[in-house]
This record gives structure tokens, sequence and C-alpha cells, in this order.
């Protein structure tokens, strides 16, 4: 017993002079050859969500000549903190984390490291922390969700004229994670989207308590097929609805990026925020010793927001060319997506409302959100705080 | 196989015969071969899938938990918190109790320990940390001490089996963490960092003593690996557990109580997850979801058998298991993402396996047929 006491003190020993030994050199060089930037993402390549970060951010780094490195699967928790630290000690003069649960410890990962700028992505805080080294960033994806939505009501009046379904019947199916801002601000803009081509449309959105659970989503949007919704869209992260609708030839509109490989009858297109030119542009800030904004906002005009392949074979006739008037339309600011003209909440227009923008504890409203007759989403802060429950959307499950 | 048996039906080309004194030097020699075949296994299949240099991959696994103070730190932090649920599970498991349930029992003190911080902190009561500390500790023990003694009070009563109990707890705690997070978040699924102003009920040293912010937990867990040693090893009630462990009816017969065992050790097993839920939660994250255990709750189990109960070899075995995951954690940031997770998973699975296949040789012996036999027969 004594002697393995003895040898265990012996290894922590050396192991504790190997460490202290072993201090790493911190890049001071601001030359693209020597910048490391790092990534700090929730799952890996088999999330939708992440893959499509993970491709961003490699775009973004060979671009602009810098050595990226990532780190994959770190949990909302200390590890978090731990590997933003860790990629500092590795030499990164930028850290970006992908997940809104990240946000906390990149706030204490910024505070311990002041020349090392930190980005994070879906974050709420920037604005109100007050630091000058952690930063949010978001698009607007209702954008992107509205003219995906444009593409469903093509869809559902094609079906609507072919006689398969009676106008009425125009029900849309919607998988959601949680009963959150960013998920209804989703539905919502995709279902104005849709409704504003498609007048008699109507949609059910299951919830299924996950960012990423292939079995629930494939399993909510099974449900929703049962309930006779004739077209699909989903904000969840897995294939699971993809797969779902290509089994039940259900025509489906998909996030993050194209999912035509497990739905080549059924993918008509896909909205997704592409993080490059973000990442692009928060890089080379830092490269150049310039201030990041604390809060951006991707946009169409940025090429933040963007529409995936349309797929022909699924897609209705003369959709592309829909989807090019309508973006021109919010390009110019002649169209809004969250207009109050287009929706209702409890039977009533609204002409005035408060959000949450400022994250606080009891999550109160604070800030005054319409006017000029539209609902100003994604403005006072990057990331989505549209929640409002609109007429002719039914929420199936509210248990998450 | 067969062949042999069939040419000499009275022996057959080697039996196995159970060691009983083996020398220390010969068991040590034993795992280290078994470490060193395991490396050889994963560096061929390194080189076939991936075509890397293995020894360049040990050398990235190493720098996982030695190439930095920071991630020095981190490996003593991950260890300290295996080892302390290890700990957890040891003496209800010597007593031959299969308690599953240690992934749950984490889960649920460090849950006790969020509702204090919550509703007691800067959100709530605004108690004075020396006030709300206390409270917590307390609440994070009594949490885990009762989820632990749940199924030992049927189990004792009523006898049911304590492996599917425990281990359905644990489906129950992830739901009532799930719950919480969700009541505490406004949707989003995110409690986020509990009292971030004024570290009320954070259980920390001061940064100008301890920079990592670990330093606490890893004393605490010294100390009660300690404590677990004299307890086991030194107290009557220790003895009790080793002899229900061995037979339930000699217990019986020299007049032991089994059932005050079974529940007084279930609370002891449940009390110390508790502590390290606390640990986690208000030493660690200070934030909870439903993977702060992170499946420590399992893996504790072998790092518990592997070290045959006792808290100083299971420093050993807790360090090898953490040293790997390091390892792997490090490999797939390392090599340009050749290597993924998963892969660096596969090769800690391949050592783990030839540690535990191991033990095998060091219990037993083959003896294979003598030559000088064989031609006696023939």
């Amino acid at each position: 017993m004594k002697r393995i006491i003895a040898l265990l003190l012996v290894v922590m020993l050396v192991c504790g002079a190997l460490a202290a030994c072993g201090g790493d050199k911190k890049d001071s060089g601001k030359d693209a050859k020597d910048f490391k930037a790092g990534f700090i993402f929730l799952h890996d390549e088999n999330s939708t969500y992440d893959l499509n970060f993970i491709e961003a951010a490699k775009k973004a780094c060979d671009n602009l000549g810098v050595e990226c490195i990532i780190k994959t699967n770190i949990a909302e928790s200390n590890d978090c903190k731990e590997a933003a630290l860790d990629l500092v000690d590795q030499g990164c003069g930028f850290v970006f984390a992908d997940s809104f649960g990240h946000e906390d410890f990149m706030i204490e990962a910024a505070k311990e490291c002041k020349d090392v700028q930190f980005a994070h992505a879906t974050g709420t805080k920037a604005h109100t922390e007050g630091l000058d080294n952690y930063h949010n960033a978001f698009a607007s994806i209702y954008e992107g969700r509205y003219l995906a939505g444009v593409a469903a009501g093509m869809k559902l009046n094609e079906m609507i004229e072919a006689g398969k379904i009676k106008a009425e019947e125009a029900k849309i199916g919607y998988v959601g994670a949680f009963t959150y801002a960013e998920v209804i601000s989703g539905y919502t803009s995709f279902f104005l989207g849709a409704r504003s081509i498609c007048p008699t449309a109507t949609m059910e959105v299951q919830f299924t308590g996950s960012w990423y659970d292939e079995t629930a989503e494939k399993e909510a949007a099974t449900t929703l097929i049962n309930n006779k919704c004739v077209l699909i869209s989903q904000h969840a992260d897995s294939m699971g609805a993809p797969t779902a609708c290509e089994d039940a030839g259900v025509p489906n509109v998909s996030y993050n990026g194209s999912t035509i490989s497990v739905g080549p009858k059924t993918y008509i297109i896909s909205s997704k925020i592409d993080w490059t030119p973000y990442l692009e542009y928060a890089i080379k800030a830092t490269m150049d010793g310039e201030k990041i904004d604390t809060d951006w906002t991707g946009t169409i005009a940025t090429k933040s927001v963007a529409l995936t392949d349309l797929n022909a074979d699924v897609a209705a006739k003369g959709t592309q060319e829909k989807i090019d008037e309508i973006k021109k339309g919010l390009e110019d600011g002649s169209i809004h997506v969250f207009s109050t003209d287009a929706f209702t909440v409890g039977g009533k227009k609204l002409d005035s409302y408060k959000a949450d923008v400022d994250t606080d504890k009891d999550f109160t409203p604070d800030t005054e959100v319409i006017a000029d007759g539209y609902f100003h989403e994604s403005e006072y802060r990057s990331a989505p705080y549209f929640d409002l429950r609109i007429d002719g959307i039914k929420l199936l499950n509210e248990k998450y | 196989m067969d062949k042999a048996k069939t040419k000499s039906a009275h022996e057959p080309l080697f039996h196995i015969v159970k060691r009983t004194d083996i020398p220390f030097w010969k068991a040590m020699l034993i795992r280290v071969a078994a470490v060193l075949a395991a490396l050889v296994v994963c560096g061929i299949i390194i080189v076939l899938l991936t075509g890397k240099n293995p020894f360049e991959m040990y050398k990235f696994m190493f720098e996982g938990s030695f190439k930095t103070e920071r991630k020095f730190w981190k490996m003593l932090q991950d260890l300290a918190m295996l080892l302390c649920i290890a700990l957890a599970v040891t003496p209800a498991f010597k007593m031959r109790f299969w308690n599953i349930g240690a992934e749950g029992q984490v889960l649920i003190g460090g849950l006790g320990a969020a509702i204090c911080m919550k509703l007691l902190g800067d959100d709530g009561a605004k108690l004075p940390n020396e006030l709300l500390l206390p409270i917590t500790i307390l609440t994070a023990i009594v949490f885990g001490a009762i989820w632990g003694v749940i199924p030992s009070i049927f189990k004792a009563n009523w006898n049911t089996n304590e492996t599917l109990f425990t281990l359905m707890m644990n489906y129950i705690a992830i739901q009532i963490i799930a719950y919480f997070t969700f009541i505490w978040s406004s949707g989003s699924n995110t409690v986020g960092k509990i009292n971030a102003e004024s570290h009320a009920g954070w259980l920390q040293l001061p940064k100008e003593i301890d920079s990592s912010g670990y330093l606490l937990n890893i004393i605490i867990v010294v100390a009660l690996t300690v404590l677990m040693f004299l307890y086991l090893r030194y107290s009557k009630q220790g003895y009790e557990i080793s002899v229900v462990g061995e037979s339930v009816n000699t217990a019986r017969y020299i007049g032991i109580n089994v059932k005050k065992v079974v529940i007084r050790t279930m609370l002891i097993s449940g009390a110390l997850c508790g502590i390290a839920g606390l640990l986690l939660v208000s030493g660690t994250d200070q934030s909870i979801t439903a993977e702060t255990a992170g499946g420590r709750g399992y893996t504790a189990i072998m790092v518990s058998w592997l070290a045959k109960f006792n808290p100083f070899y299971m420093i050993i075995t807790a360090f090898i298991v953490v040293f790997l995951q390091r390892g792997a954690d490090e490999l797939q940031t390392q090599t340009d993402r050749i290597i993924n997770a998963d892969f660096a998973d596969i090769l800690i699975a391949i050592i783990i396996f030839f540690i535990i296949g191991c033990e095998f040789f060091i219990n037993y012996s083959i003896k294979f047929r003598s030559r000088k036999k064989k031609e006696v027969e023939a």
C-alpha cells in the first residue's frame, strides 16, 4: 500500500513539474499566417446546426488565410470556459462559440482574457454586459424563413389548383424545438410568407423539447402528417422531419441547409444563416485591431441570410421568380415580414407591444418594438425576440 | 479446439486454473503488458484507418492532461469528480447492492444545490453567503441521500431488484432536471450562471488563492478518499458492509441487522453522490443541465470495480480513465479533424477493454497440456 502511495506522489510531482515547465508561448503577431481563430461547437458534424457553423468557420478561415482550430462536442457548462481558455492558450486571438447555453461561460472567459476577442452566436447579453471584447451575432433569419414560406405557399396553391386538396385544407405542419422566441419568430415568419401567397393556409406546431432529437422530430412530423398537414417545415437540427416527410411523400421545407440527400422527392428549399460573412468580418476586424460590433445582425444584403438550392422537381412552377420578386421587396423595405396588417393576435390588430430585449432574471418586457406599422425584429438586438402567438397558428403542445 | 478435444479426450489443450496468490509485481507486470498491447492494437488501427503516425497521436493524448498548467488542473478536477462518485458507489457495491443510480443521485444532489442558490440567492431571499452556503451544502447532501435511500428501502423490505430500480430513478431524475431548467429559463432550456453577479452560493476559494477554481473541489475529494478508506477498513460499519457483501446469511447469523445496513449504506452512498452534485453545480458550473453528471455515474462503477473497492487504488483507476478522456478530447482538436470524437472513443474503448481483460489473467492462469504427458499418451 505504502509503495502505491509513494509511487503516486512521485508521478503527481513529476507531472506537476512538467506542467509548470510547459507554459505556452502566446502569439502576438498580427499576420494572417500567425493568426489563429478558435471555434467551440456544441455537437459535431452530425448535427445540421453545427455542420452549418463548421463549414462557415472553415470557409472564413480559408478565405482569410488564418489557422482554424475547432473543438466539437463542448457542453454548455464550465467545459465551455475551459475550451475557450485553452484556445487562448493555443494562441487564438479570436474565439467563437455557437450555442445559446455557452453564453455565460464565454462571458467569464472574456472577463479573464481582455486581449482576446470573444464572439457568440444567438446570445442576448453582449449589449447589456458592457465588455469590449465580448460580442453577439445573429442574422435576420426571419426574412429567409419568410421567403421559404413563399415557396411553401406556391406549393400549396399548386396542390389546390391540381385538385389534390381543397383550399381550406391547406394546413402546414411545423416541428419546433422549444417555445422560445427564436423558434416562434421562425415559424411565424414562415407562416406569414406562406399565407401571403396562399390566403387560406393554416398551421399546426408540434414541439419536441430538444434542439436535436432525431426520433422525437420524426415522430412529431409523423403526428402532423397524420393530422392532415399537407406540407411540413421544421426548426430542429436532425434529419428526423425530412426523413418522415420522404417516407410519407409530403413536401418539406427545410432549415440549416439542403436536406435533399434524404428527401429527393419531397425537399423543396431550405433557408439558413450563412455565418461566413460574419466570421470573416469579425476575424478581420480582430486582426486589424478594429472594433467588432457588440451586437451584429446579418441580413440578406450581407449575404448572411441564404436560401439553398431549390428542388425544381418538387417546387411549384415559378417559385424562383416569386422568391426573387419578394426578396427585392424585403431588401428595398417595401415589404415588412411582421407588418401589423398581416397578422392579428386574439382577433385584434396590434399597435403596441413590449418585448424582452434586455435579458434579465424575470424576462420582463422592456422595449416597445412596434412602430411604423410593423414589428421591428432583430433591430434592438441581433437575437430574435418576436414571441407573439398569432391567429391561424395552433400550438399542439406547449409543454416545452 | 474441437480437434484437440477429439485427439486427447482425457485432457484439453489448455485449462484454466484459479490463481490464489499472485505476487504484486507479477500482477503489475500483467497490467503494464496489457496497456502496451492495447497501445499496439490502437496503433495498428490508427495506421490502417487514418494513416497517421500513432506515436504522434499518443503524444497528443499525453498533452491532453499535461501540456499546460490549465490542462493539468482540468485533469485534476475531472479526476476529483470521477473519484468522488466512485467513492460514493463503493460502499454499496462492496455490499453487493448494485447501485446503477449514481448518475441520478448526483443530478438530484446538484438540483438541491441549484434550488438553494436560486431561491435563497440573488433572485429570491438574498440570504448572506455565510448562511446560504451551509444550507446549500446540507440540501445537496440530503437530496442525494433521499434519492439513494428510496431504492434501498424497497430492497430491504420487499427485495425489489435494485439494479432496475436505481436505473429507472436516473431517468426520473433527468426529467425532473429538465422540468426545472424549463421553468428557470424562458423556454430556451438554458439556466445559465446562477447568481452571476454576487457569486452567492458559489463553492470556490478566492481567486487570489486558487486561480483555477478547482482547488476546493480537489481538497474535499482527497479528504473524502481518506475518510472512505478509514470507514471501510477500520470502522464497525465498514466491517458489516463486507460481511453483508460476502454472505447475507452469515451476516444474519452473527446478528447483523441486514435491513439496517442496506438502508444506512445507501444513505451514505446517496449523500456522497449529493456532495458530487454539489461540487459540480455549486463548485464548478454554477449552473445545471441534464448533462451535469455527464455519464460519470456509470463510469464511476468501472473505476470502483477496477480498484477492487480500495479508495486509494481508485485514484489510479480514475486517473487512467480521465487521462484517456482528456487525451481523446485533445486528439480531436489537434489533428485537423481527421480523428473525430467517435474515433477517439474507439481508442479509449480498446485500451479499457485490455485493462479490464487483463484482470482475467491476474485471477486465473492458463495451464497448457504438457509435452511429456502427450508423449506418454502417444
